[in-house]
């Protein structure tokens, strides 16, 4: 059995199940949102490559490149709030963050 | 002169009063505001009576001025005009000569009061309404006269605002008024759909030819003079406070005096009985008509003079009695003897504005009390007004030597209830209900007005008992029923030098001597002067065709009956006198203790026939249902329900809930997100396969 287009399909499916899941089931800790956050555009990237590879264009290759730098400039930024975000609140659950509520 | 530049000051001299008064009377003080008003209404008297003995001696033709037009729809022409004829003419000189007598009685009338410029600019903006009125040439501007008149009477009657009684009083005329103005548009409307015009001089021609016009309503055929004149009755009948709509003229004596002689006795309620007489072209087609103002005047005459036998205060018997006597120029007017209505109307514009300034100077003497009972032996206290009351009391119940001559009464009365006569023997018999009627009411009258002079002037003074004094006191705290605005004369009565004594009546001031004076020459000359131009044989000369009278009308001939017959209204009226000198003068006191039977008669008649009670009942309450059901189930429930209380309540709720959404966790709004991810997706695959 070879490995074809569709099991990396089904791995980057599984992939933002699990990211997306990771959102908005966790109560703990806004760190697990961020990584939830990079899982998906983990598994956005393992589609691009896939369908890269598969089609032989390497557009999408290139464009998973910038996926990866905007999701590195993404956390970089990210762990910066969230950084300040402890300091203020000294604490980083997510049932205590709803400064939000209108 | 020329008679066309006098009747144009004479009509537009009070309204140039009235705007001075009105807009700068402020500013120019009270003095010259009332110097203003009464020196323009003098000159239109003066002038008033130049163009009336031109017209009765002097051979002044009828004329029709023509100022600038009013209203042109089509067919529908009206114009301001100054139309000159008989009826005019009369008017004329009744309308100016008691107004200008009202205003210079109202210089002494109201001297305490601190409204001045806006009393006589009411009273002046009257005048003017009323003039516009009897110089109509059109339905438009009568009605604009009636109206304006209307305007006048309820700021007048209101004129003491601060008092609630007084306005209730106003805003009654005014409702009451509104349903005989109803009846009056009707009328109007039915005469120019019927006859294409609303000139007089345009319609009357045409009667003749149209007067066998029928028109078909509700399976019914009305002919259509009837008709109209019918609808016309109903606004002369709330106008001139006629049974049924007659509430209104009791309460507006909570005017002050001056304007209850003016308007409620002398000018305005007699527009109604003018209208009938101007409209005689009409009316001579209108067979049923006739007879409805016939029995309604009839009627009114009656019921007032029998409600006018209780009351006891003294502007309510007068208002009763001027009700009555409106029921005799109805009366007159409905069997055909228009010259005798106008008569009537003319000379009883003397004596009623005559016993109404007598009352007022009473009452000014007696400190605003208006009850009889507390009146008496005010004879030699106040001479010029007894004399002048006494007078005006001959002339309204008509005594007279017969062959020789009497005061007005004896001639206007006497020849009404003749014509009632000569109507019934030409064969309606609704001419001698009318004639009956006339001969009761007639001692009804002579007992009620004695009953005023002897309870008024005569008998004890009732006014020096500890009772009174004690009443004095509370007076001139709480103000009850024609004070206007005199504290400064009431506190001056509450005084302690005066002590224990209470303060003697005192006669009035000359400006207010000098109008009763003069009114009571009127009073004793207008009847023998005037007959003959009036009723006798110049009468055809003097109206010169502005009384219309058909071919088979002969009521104002003489007709033969047996002489107790045609003295009758004499002989009730002396039994009247002598009845009331009998009950207050030789036995006094003995109408206190009928009236504390209380016997049934007694409280039907001191209730007025329970009038105001029955409509209190069914339109008062019933407008006031009506009112409570469309306020508070129409508009409060229905409209303001569905439509922005409604609109705001269902608002509200959904921003309630769209901010319950708003919960500030992020997971939520991601989970949001994600939705609508998921549902863009899933629409645009669809699309895409679609």
């Amino acid at each position: 059995m070879s490995i074809g287009l569709a099991h990396y399909l089904a791995v980057a499916a599984i992939l933002f199940t699990i990211g997306v899941f990771g959102i908005f089931v966790n109560r703990k800790n806004i760190i697990v949102i961020l990584m939830s956050v990079e899982l998906i555009l983990l598994a956005v990237n393992i589609n691009l490559v896939a369908f890269s590879a598969y089609l032989g264009n390497v557009t999408g290759q290139i464009y998973a490149m910038f996926v990866l730098t905007v999701a590195a400039a993404e956390a970089a930024v990210g762990l910066a709030i969230l950084v300040t975000f402890f300091r203020n609140r000294g604490d980083i659950a997510v049932d205590d963050a709803s400064m939000m509520k209108g | 002169m020329d008679p066309k530049l006098l009747v144009t000051v004479i009509l537009y001299g009070p309204l140039i009063g009235a705007a001075v008064a009105g807009l700068v009377g402020r500013r120019i003080g009270n003095v010259a505001s009332m110097a203003v008003t009464t020196g323009l209404l003098m000159l239109s008297a003066v002038l008033s009576w130049v163009v009336f003995s031109q017209w009765t001696w002097g051979g002044l033709q009828p004329f029709t001025l023509t100022y600038a037009p009013f209203i042109q729809v089509g067919k529908f022409v009206s114009s301001w005009s100054f139309r000159l004829d008989g009826l005019s003419a009369v008017m004329l000189v009744v309308v100016t000569t008691v107004s200008s007598l009202v205003h210079l009685y109202s210089w002494g009338y109201m001297a305490e009061d601190d409204s001045k410029p806006r009393f006589f600019a009411y009273l002046s903006l009257f005048t003017f309404a009323m003039l516009s009125l009897i110089s109509a040439a059109d339905f438009m501007q009568l009605f604009f006269g009636w109206e304006g008149v209307g305007l006048a009477s309820y700021l007048l009657i209101g004129f003491w605002y601060h008092k609630p009684t007084a306005n209730a009083a106003a805003i009654k005329a005014f409702v009451v008024n509104r349903v005989g103005d109803f009846g009056f548009a009707l009328g109007i409307m039915t005469v120019f759909w019927s006859l294409g015009s609303i000139q007089f001089a345009q319609i009357f021609p045409q009667v003749a030819a149209h007067a066998g016009d029928a028109w078909s309503f509700a399976g019914q055929s009305w002919r259509l003079m009837d008709l109209a004149c019918t609808l016309l009755f109903v606004g002369a009948m709330g106008k001139s406070a006629q049974f049924f709509l007659h509430t209104w003229l009791p309460d507006a004596m909570e005017g002050p005096t001056p304007v209850s002689a003016l308007i409620h006795a002398a000018t305005m309620v007699t527009a109604g009985v003018y209208m009938v007489c101007l409209l005689s072209p009409m009316f001579e087609y209108a067979p049923v008509a006739k007879d409805i103002v016939v029995v309604i005047g009839a009627t009114t005459a009656l019921f007032a003079a029998t409600v006018g036998l209780v009351q006891n205060d003294i502007k309510r018997v007068i208002a009763y009695s001027t009700c009555s006597q409106l029921g005799y120029m109805f009366m007159a007017a409905g069997v055909g003897a228009y010259q005798a209505s106008m008569f009537h109307l003319f000379t009883h514009a003397f004596f009623k504005a005559l016993l109404f300034l007598g009352a007022g100077s009473v009452i000014h003497a007696m400190v605003h009390e208006q009850d009889m009972r507390r009146y008496g032996g005010l004879a030699k206290y106040l001479p010029v007004t007894c004399a002048v009351m006494v007078i005006g009391t001959i002339a309204i119940t008509g005594l007279g030597i017969p062959g020789v001559g009497g005061f007005a009464g004896f001639y206007s009365k006497d020849s009404i209830i003749q014509a009632a006569y000569a109507w019934g023997h030409a064969g309606d018999p609704i001419g001698y209900f009318a004639y009956v009627m006339g001969v009761f009411v007639a001692g009804l009258t002579a007992f009620y007005s004695w009953r005023v002079a002897f309870f008024t002037f005569n008998g004890h003074a009732r006014w020096t008992s500890e009772d009174l004094e004690h009443h004095w006191h509370n007076r001139d705290h709480d103000h009850g029923h024609d004070d206007h605005a005199s504290h400064a004369q009431a506190e001056t009565h509450s005084e302690p030098e005066h002590g224990e004594q209470v303060h003697l009546p005192y006669e009035s001031p000359w400006t207010m001597r000098l109008p009763l004076i003069l009114l009571a020459i009127g009073a004793i000359a207008s009847g023998f002067l005037f007959a003959g131009k009036f009723i006798g044989e110049q009468h055809v000369e003097f109206w010169k065709g502005a009384i219309f009278t058909a071919a088979n009308n002969h009521v104002l001939a003489e007709v033969e009956q047996p002489w107790w017959l045609a003295q009758s209204p004499l002989i009730v009226s002396i039994l009247g006198l002598l009845f009331a000198a009998w009950m207050y003068l030789l036995r006094e006191g003995i109408g206190a203790k009928w009236a504390a039977n209380k016997g049934p008669v007694y409280l039907f008649l001191y209730n007025k026939w329970f009038f105001d009670e029955l409509y209190d009942a069914t339109f008062v309450r019933g407008a006031r249902f009506l009112g409570d059901l469309f306020w508070k189930g129409g508009d409060q429930k229905l409209i303001d329900g569905l439509g922005p209380d409604g609109v705001s309540a269902v608002s509200l709720q959904v921003g309630k809930g769209a901010g319950r959404l708003q919960t500030g966790f992020l997971y939520h709004y991601a989970f949001v997100m994600l939705l609508g991810v998921a549902a863009i997706l899933s629409f645009a695959l669809w699309a895409w396969n679609a």
